[in-house]
């Protein structure tokens, strides 16, 4: 009863200065929003990231020539990864499903008169499956194809826009670096990877790109699907003893490649988005206490003005406690009003960057618990201090205020 | 007869810098149940600060103070809350209503600190008593300075207390208002209420059956009730 009564009276009170309300509040709106904001873009770029893993191909890994990138420099001879390689490794390796040699090269594409730089990927009928890429139209390149050094192309989405226009482009023939190729067929969309864009390349067979277009007998890559269900770990160290030991390396040399699993890039992306989350998360932690402050010296102000107030409940009979509790109640009402405000303001904004930059945001239901229940603590903490001066004023002091 | 207030030999000292003001020097006096009595003495003789420590907002330093059989003086700081809202009702000069609160729930207020379950009715009754039973949803800034007094008349019965402490009731108010709250006083007063006035206002003083004058910080005449009155 008293306890309603004294929510009511807190209400009214707010009610009354409601500009004073709402700008105490404001620190906690901002807070509150902000950290349900990053959170959600934090949570948006950690499933972009994953999203885009996973469309690369499950069960991919990746076998780069050199040393991987030291302290972001790639190191070592590049040109260690033969074809043979690539056999062998299909030939060797338990819980390999498929196997497919790349090579990469950047050329000029030509229709008529439309031109575009694009890059050129030489690979094996496999490696549609392993790098997820599905067909829009047409059809993917043959093993026959293969075999003769046929040239004939799968163009990406924006490739084909870019050529094409309005144009059907199957069965027509494009020049890639001077060479006439058929197009058998079209990719569908798949979005970008950091610079590299998946949308912008044309798939040829890997013998056409070696002999004909690149004239290398290296490769850059070498893709491995794994069996489902393999373990990783197992399949990853099979293939560094086998390339080890064709590649003739003494026991204390470095490896002249390297083998990149998903599960290591996810873990990767998931560190670097969480940690990024964490920093977000954490400045926006920091205008939430700043809020507090905020709310603990509109307390004082009001403490302060109504000492004449808490006199007369004193002398009808309010004790100590009774005038800590509705003073707390007020600023935790006041933090409380703010933090659902702020969650208006978090997934309004987290909405609105989605619709304007198309960013993806994921709003994280236990982010706005754990927003709204830190601002009702701070309305607690901050409003404390206040609360228990106005408790502990003199009654007569009090009534006598002017 | 019934003694509700039993004073004996009460101290305070205020500080004021190096000297030291004696308030109250040994202030004995009693009254009795069902009473009328007025307070008097000029401004700084210590009447404050003994109405003051009757109605239970300071204590003394020394001396002792028996309120309805309670000896508050001994009691703790913190225990002083519920005594002033069982056995005090407080009527000041200002009326000191709480504006954001209607009437009726500035009436109703004592009793929900109380924790009593039917503070509305009690309340509504309070005002009924008082005369205002039209004017229970206004706010005090609606109404006029002799209902606001009303309204805290009402307050302060409406817990029944043992003692009504009315610190110049009419200060504020106009001579025909002031008359009319010192009626509704008398009326208070014929249905058996004990009540103290503070007061300088001789009017006020000569409508009680008693006057205890103070000065100094002692009292110089009407300590004890005219027994056998």
């Amino acid at each position: 009863m008293l306890f309603w009564t004294t929510l009511k009276l807190a209400l009214r009170s707010l009610m009354a200065n409601k500009l004073r309300s709402l700008l105490s509040m404001l620190g906690i709106i901002i807070g509150v929003g902000a950290v349900i904001a990053m959170l959600a873009l934090g949570a948006g770029a950690q499933k972009q990231v994953l999203d885009q893993v996973t469309s690369m191909g499950a069960n991919l890994m990746m076998i780069m020539p050199g040393q991987g990138m030291r302290a972001g420099v790639r190191s070592g001879n590049p040109q260690t990864l033969t074809l043979d390689d690539a056999t062998a490794i299909l030939e060797n390796v338990e819980q390999i499903h498929m196997v497919s040699p790349v090579v990469r090269g950047n050329a000029q594409f030509k229709y008529y008169s439309n031109n575009t730089q694009s890059s050129v990927m030489g690979v094996s009928t496999t490696y549609f499956e392993i790098r997820n890429f599905n067909i829009d139209k047409g059809r993917t390149i043959t093993s026959a194809e293969i075999d003769r050094r046929a040239k004939v192309a799968v163009l990406g989405a924006d490739t084909v826009t870019e050529l094409f226009e309005d144009i059907e482009p199957i069965g027509q023939e494009v020049k890639i670096g001077g060479i006439a190729f058929t197009v058998v067929g079209t990719l569908k969309s798949k979005g970008s990877m950091g610079p590299f864009s998946y949308d912008d390349l044309a798939i040829i067979p890997y013998t056409t790109a070696m002999n004909r277009v690149l004239g290398v007998d290296y490769l850059d890559e070498i893709d491995v699907q794994i069996e489902e269900g393999a373990d990783q770990e197992t399949v990853q160290a099979d293939l560094e003893t086998l390339l080890r030991k064709r590649h003739k390396m003494r026991q204390d040399e470095d490896d002249d490649f390297n083998v990149r699993n998903m599960a290591e890039m996810v873990e990767t992306a998931t560190s670097v988005t969480q940690t990024f989350t964490l920093l977000l998360g954490g400045v926006a932690g920091i205008s939430l206490v700043v809020g507090g402050i905020g709310i603990m010296n509109i307390m004082l102000v009001t403490v302060t003005e109504r000492t004449r107030e808490i006199g007369i409940r004193k002398a009808i009979g309010a004790k100590d406690r009774d005038i800590l509790v509705q003073f707390l109640l007020e600023s935790i009402l006041l933090s409380a009003l703010g933090g659902l405000a702020g969650v208006g303001l978090g997934v309004g904004s987290a909405l609105a960057t989605t619709a304007i930059s198309g960013f993806d945001t994921v709003i994280q239901p236990f982010s706005v618990i754990l927003a709204l229940s830190f601002a009702v603590t701070i309305g607690v903490f901050f409003g404390f201090y206040p609360a228990r001066r106005a408790a502990l004023l003199d009654p007569i002091d009090a009534l006598s205020y002017e | 007869m019934e003694r509700v207030i039993e004073i004996e030999g009460l101290r305070k000292n205020f500080h004021m810098g190096d000297t030291i003001v004696k308030a109250l020097d040994g202030v004995t006096l009693a009254i009795v149940k069902g009473e009328k009595v007025a307070i008097t003495g000029p401004s700084g003789s210590g009447k404050s600060t003994l109405m003051n420590i009757i109605g239970c907002l300071t204590k003394p330093d020394a001396g002792e103070y028996i309120l309805a059989g309670e000896r508050v003086s001994e009691l703790p700081g913190n225990r002083l809350a519920a005594i002033r809202n069982r056995y005090i009702g407080f009527v000041f000069q200002t009326f000191n209503l709480l504006p954001r609160l209607s009437a009726l729930e500035n009436v109703e207020l004592p009793l929900l600190y109380a924790g009593a379950k039917d503070a509305r009715q009690r309340a509504e009754s309070a005002l009924h008593t008082v005369g205002l039973e039209n004017r229970m949803s206004h706010d005090p800034a609606q109404l006029s300075g002799g209902q606001r007094q009303r309204v805290a008349i009402a307050r302060a019965i409406v817990t029944d207390p043992s003692i009504l402490l009315a610190d110049e009731p009419t200060g504020n108010l106009d001579t025909k208002t002031g008359e009319e709250i010192l009626s509704l006083f008398e009326e208070l007063h014929a249905q058996g209420r004990t009540i103290i006035m503070v007061t300088h206002d001789p009017d006020v003083a000569d409508a009680c059956e008693r006057q205890i004058h103070i000065r100094d910080g002692r009292v110089v005449n009407g300590a004890i009730e005219r027994r056998g009155n």
